[in-house]
C-alpha cells in the first residue's frame, strides 16, 4: 500500500512538472506582448517594466527562474495588478471558489443518488422519462444559460413577492451561495444521475438481490441497504475529479453572480497576457485535480483491493 | 433551540434534510438594505471590475480612475457644475512659463497628517521616474525636464517642480500650456505621502489600509473583487459640502445583465446598459438616461509604404461611400451615440463655444459615383487591377464584430473591395496594431485631459499612439503651433486646419462618437457625469427622500 501510495504521489509531481512546462510555453508562444497597453509607451519604460518582470532575460532562463521560484511556493507578481502577489490572489480567492463548489457538489451528489436511483426504480416509466429528459437537457445546456435563468427566476421572485427571498448576486452569507451554487452543481447532477441509473440497473439483476426479495425482504429495505450501497462506488470515483471541476470551473457562475473567486480571475489573466497569474492558477488548479485523483485512487485502493494490485 | 438530533428520522428522508435547511435558513435570512438610503445618505451601487491599480501614480483605467476621483484630491478638482475649482490649492497663480500654488492649511491626510507641497514633489517625481513605468507619465510632460527625465536622460531632481515651504508649490513648465490648470485635477498629478509610501513597501494602495486618502470619501473596506466601501472622510477639508455618508459598491462583475438584475432588484442605484440589456430595461419602464462618453470611434489607416492604404485615392473612395447617420442607426442601434464627422468630438471646447460649432467639420453625403471614380483613380495610381483584400485588425468584442462585418458587406456590395477581418483578443491586437500588421484597424481614442490637445497631436509623427505611422509635416507643423501657444484664438485656428487635413487627406474614417445610455435611482440628485476624470461623480450627490 505504501509503494502504492507513493508512486501515484511521484506520478503526481511529474505531472505537474508537465502541466507548468506546457503552460509555460504555451503562454510564451502565444502572440502579443503582456507589457503593452491601449496607451503607447516609450520603448525605455517598455524596457523598465521588462526588467521588472524579468522579461528581458532569455526564455531558458526565465523557465527555470520560474521553476525554482514555483518549487518555493512564490509564483511572483501580478502584471495587471501590479503591487498584488499571485500568492495572496490564490490565497483570497480559492476559498470562495471551494466553499462554492463544495455546496455545488453536496447539492450534485444529493440530487444524482436520489434522481439516479429514482429512475431505476421507476425504469421506463413517467418520472424515468422526466427525469432521463431534464438530464440530458443539464448536461447538454451550457451553465451560463442556467446561470442567467437563475438569476432571472431571482428577480421575479422577489418581484412577485415583494421579499427578499434570496440574494440575487453577490457574495457573504450562506443566502448568497445558493441559488449560484445550483447552477453549477446542475451538470454534474445530471451526470452522476445518468451513472447513478445505470449503475443501479446493473445491480438489480444481480443475485444477492434475487436473494434478498426471495427471502421476502421489504422493497425499501432492499432498495437502501442493497441497491444503493453497491451501486454508489462509481459515483464515487467520479467523485473526485468531479470537485476538482466544480470548484475550478465557476468563471461563469462566479462573473454573473458577482462572486470574488478565483475562476475569474484564472481567465481574465489569460485575455490580458497576465503571466505570473496564467502560471500560479493553472499549477494550482492543475495540482488541486492531481491532488484529487491521486486520492480517490487511495481511497480505491483502500476499498478494493484488486485496484491496489494492477 | 430545536434539537434535531434526537428525533428519528426516517433514511428516506435524509436527502431532503439538508435542502430544507438551506430553505429555511434562506426565509429567515433577512431583507437587505435598498439601494439608497436618504436618511443615512447612502448609495449601493456596482462595479464592472475589481479597480486593478489604487496607486494614482500608475492608474489608468476607468474603475480605478472612478475611486480615485472620490477618495483622493489634487491641486485643483472639479466643482458640482463641472467647472474647475480650488482643491489642495486655496489659490494659484499662471504664467507663460511657471504655476505657483498656494495649499490650504487643512488640507490632511486620513491619519491625519497635512498635505503638503512635498507630497506633490515626491508624486510627480515619481510618476516621470522611468522605474515606475506609469503609462500616464506623459501627463506631466509640459513640466520642465519631465520628458527628458521620463526617458532616462535627466536626474529627477531636475524636474520643474520644487516646495518653497510646506503650502507653496512652484512649477516650471516646459512650454506655455494652456491646459496645465485642468491637468492638476487629474489622479496622476495627486500627492501622495513619501513617509507613507515607503513605509508601504511594494504593496501601497494594494488594501484599503495601504493607501492614505485625502480626498472627500475615504476606502472603509475593501474585498478584492467582492465589494469596496466608501465612507465620507472626516479628514477632508471641505466636508461641509459632502452629503453622502456611504457609497458602497457592494457587487463587483463585469456581466451588465446581472447588473440591471440587481439594479430591477433594488440593490444597486447606478447601472450602465448595452445593446443586449436596453430593451429589457424599456420592458422593465425605467427611465433610461443618455450620456456622450467624449470617445471617438474611427477606422485608422496604415500609412507604412508597403501598404495599399498608403493611396489616399483609395482611403477617399472609402469615406465618398460610407454613411456615419445609417451606421450608428443600423449597426449600434442602442440610443445615445452620435455619427462621426471628426476626429474632434462634439464636447471639445473652442474658443468661446464649443469647437465644433465654431469650426464646423465638412460633412459630405455619401456618393457612389464619385467614390466608384476615386476607385478607379485609385487602381490606376497604384497600377493595379484589382485591389487585394484588404485586412481589417479588430477586437474581439461582439460589437467590434459586428461593425467589422457591416463594413465588409457595405464595402463588398458598394465597391467590390473585399474586406478580410482579422479578429483578435485585445493584448494580439495592440501587438499587431504596433508591429503595422494591419490596413486598416478599428480604433478609439478617449480624451485624457480637458483640451483640444488630447485628440488633436494623435496622428503628430512622433506620437506612439498614431499606429499607422501617418507622417505629414504640414500636420506636424500646426500641432506645434497650438503646443506652443496660449492664445485659444490661435491654437483654435491650427486645430481647425487639422481637423480639415483630417478630412481631405481621409486620415481616418470617423464613425461615432459613444454615447452611452445608463439607469440611476430617481432619489439620486447631484451626480454628475463626466467625459474626463472620475466618472460618475457621486462627490456632491445626495439621496433625496
Amino acid at each position: 500500500m505504501l509503494k502504492y501510495t507513493f508512486g501515484r504521489i511521484l506520478s503526481g509531481l511529474v505531472t505537474i512538472w508537465f502541466i507548468a512546462t506546457a503552460t509555460f510555453l504555451a503562454m510564451h508562444a502565444v502572440p502579443g506582448d503582456p507589457l503593452m497597453n491601449e496607451k503607447a509607451t516609450t520603448p525605455e519604460i517598455r524596457a523598465n517594466l521588462a526588467r521588472k518582470y524579468g522579461l528581458d532575460k532569455p526564455i531558458a532562463e526565465q523557465y527555470i527562474i520560474y521553476l525554482s521560484n514555483m518549487v518555493q511556493g512564490d509564483f511572483g507578481i501580478s502584471f495587471t495588478q501590479q503591487n498584488r502577489k499571485v500568492n495572496d490572489i490564490i490565497q483570497d480567492h480559492f476559498p470562495v471558489s471551494a466553499a462554492l463548489g463544495i455546496l455545488a457538489i453536496t447539492f450534485a451528489a444529493l440530487g444524482g443518488i436520489l434522481w439516479g436511483a429514482l429512475t431505476a426504480l421507476y425504469r421506463n416509466q413517467l418520472p424515468d422519462i422526466i427525469i432521463m429528459f431534464l438530464v440530458i437537457l443539464g448536461i447538454s445546456v451550457p451553465s451560463f444559460v442556467f446561470a442567467a435563468l437563475g438569476q432571472l427566476l431571482l428577480v421575479n421572485i422577489n418581484q412577485w413577492f415583494d421579499i427578499s427571498f434570496l440574494p440575487v448576486a453577490g457574495w457573504g452569507t450562506f443566502a448568497h451561495m445558493i441559488m449560484p451554487s445550483l447552477v453549477l452543481g446542475l451538470g454534474t447532477m445530471a451526470l452522476l444521475t445518468r451513472l447513478m441509473r445505470s449503475a443501479m440497473l446493473e445491480i438489480v439483476n444481480e443475485d444477492f438481490i434475487r436473494t434478498a426479495r426471495a427471502k421476502g425482504l421489504s422493497p425499501s429495505r432492499i432498495f437502501f441497504q442493497h441497491q444503493l450501497r453497491n451501486a454508489i462506488l462509481p459515483v464515487v470515483t467520479v467523485l473526485g475529479p468531479q470537485i476538482a471541476a466544480i470548484t475550478t470551473g465557476g468563471f461563469v457562475v462566479e462573473l454573473v453572480f458577482a462572486i470574488p473567486g478565483l475562476g475569474r480571475y484564472f481567465v481574465q489573466a489569460v485575455q490580458q497576457l497576465d503571466y505570473t497569474v496564467i502560471m500560479g492558477t493553472t499549477v494550482f488548479y492543475g495540482a488541486f485535480l492531481v491532488f484529487m485523483v491521486i486520492l480517490v485512487d487511495i481511497i480505491y485502493g483502500f476499498i478494493d483491493p484488486r485496484v491496489r494490485l494492477k | 433551540m430545536l434539537d434535531l438530533g434526537t428525533q428519528d428520522i426516517e433514511s428516506t428522508a435524509m436527502p431532503l434534510l439538508p435542502i430544507l435547511t438551506i430553505l429555511v435558513l434562506a426565509f429567515v435570512n433577512p431583507a437587505t438594505a435598498q439601494s439608497v438610503d436618504a436618511e443615512a445618505q447612502t448609495v449601493k451601487i456596482a462595479l464592472a471590475q475589481e479597480p486593478p491599480q489604487l496607486n494614482n501614480m500608475t492608474a489608468t483605467d476607468q474603475v480605478s480612475i472612478f475611486v480615485l476621483g472620490h477618495v483622493m484630491e489634487g491641486l485643483t478638482r472639479y466643482d458640482r457644475r463641472g467647472n474647475l475649482a480650488p482643491g489642495v490649492a486655496e489659490r494659484w497663480e499662471l504664467t507663460e512659463d511657471s504655476a505657483t500654488f498656494w495649499l490650504r492649511k487643512d488640507a490632511k491626510w486620513s491619519n491625519g497628517d497635512p498635505v503638503t507641497a512635498h507630497d506633490f514633489v515626491f508624486a510627480w517625481r515619481n510618476v516621470v521616474d522611468p522605474k515606475t513605468a506609469s503609462q500616464y507619465a506623459f501627463i506631466l510632460y509640459p513640466v520642465k525636464n519631465a520628458e527628458a527625465i521620463n526617458q532616462g536622460n535627466k536626474p529627477l531632481t531636475d524636474l520643474g517642480i520644487e516646495a518653497i515651504d510646506d503650502l507653496t508649490l512652484k512649477i516650471t513648465l516646459e512650454r506655455p500650456t494652456g491646459y496645465f490648470l485642468k491637468l492638476t485635477a487629474f489622479v496622476t498629478t495627486f500627492p501622495v505621502q513619501e513617509k507613507f509610501y515607503r513605509a508601504t513597501g511594494s504593496a501601497y494602495a494594494a488594501d484599503s489600509k495601504d493607501i492614505l486618502y485625502n480626498g472627500a470619501f475615504r476606502i472603509s473596506d475593501w474585498v478584492h473583487s467582492a465589494s469596496l466601501k466608501m465612507e465620507k472622510n472626516p479628514n477632508y477639508w471641505n466636508r461641509e459640502a459632502i452629503s453622502l455618508e456611504v457609497i458602497d459598491a457592494e457587487y463587483i462583475t463585469a456581466d451588465t445583465r446581472a447588473r440591471l438584475n440587481l439594479f430591477i432588484d433594488e440593490k444597486i442605484a447606478y447601472t450602465q446598459l448595452d445593446g443586449e440589456t436596453y430593451k429589457d430595461a424599456l420592458n422593465n419602464q425605467f427611465r433610461i438616461k443618455k450620456f456622450v462618453t467624449g470617445s471617438v470611434y474611427f477606422l485608422e489607416y496604415n500609412y507604412r509604404p508597403e501598404r495599399i492604404t498608403h493611396n489616399k485615392k483609395l482611403r477617399q473612395a472609402i469615406q465618398a461611400v460610407f454613411d456615419p447617420d445609417e451606421f450608428v442607426n443600423k449597426v449600434l442601434q442602442t440610443p445615445g451615440n452620435l455619427p462621426g464627422a471628426s476626429l474632434f468630438p462634439s464636447w471639445i471646447m473652442g474658443v468661446n463655444k464649443p469647437f465644433r460649432q465654431e469650426y464646423p467639420a465638412v460633412v459630405t453625403r455619401p456618393d457612389l459615383a464619385k467614390a466608384k471614380q476615386l476607385l478607379r483613380e485609385a487602381k490606376a495610381e497604384l497600377g493595379l487591377e484589382d485591389i487585394p483584400p484588404l485586412i481589417l485588425l479588430v477586437s474581439d468584442s461582439p460589437t467590434a464584430t459586428k461593425q467589422a462585418e457591416y463594413m465588409q458587406g457595405m464595402l463588398k456590395t458598394k465597391l467590390d473591395l473585399d474586406l478580410k477581418i482579422d479578429v483578435q483578443t485585445f493584448k494580439q491586437r495592440l501587438a499587431k496594431m504596433t508591429n503595422g500588421d494591419f490596413d486598416i484597424v478599428g480604433a478609439g481614442w478617449g480624451p485624457d485631459f480637458d483640451d483640444i490637445m488630447t485628440f488633436g497631436d494623435l496622428f503628430a509623427s512622433w506620437n506612439l499612439n498614431n499606429r499607422g505611422r501617418y507622417d505629414n509635416p504640414e500636420y506636424d507643423r500646426l500641432v506645434r503651433k497650438a503646443m506652443n501657444s496660449n492664445d485659444p484664438e490661435v491654437r483654435m485656428a491650427a486645430m481647425a486646419g487639422l481637423q480639415t487635413i483630417v478630412h481631405e487627406d481621409a486620415i481616418i474614417l470617423p464613425m461615432y462618437e459613444q454615447g452611452v445610455i445608463y439607469l440611476q435611482h430617481p432619489k439620486i440628485k447631484g451626480m454628475r457625469r463626466t467625459v474626463v476624470g472620475s466618472d460618475p461623480d457621486f462627490t456632491y450627490a445626495r439621496i433625496v427622500p
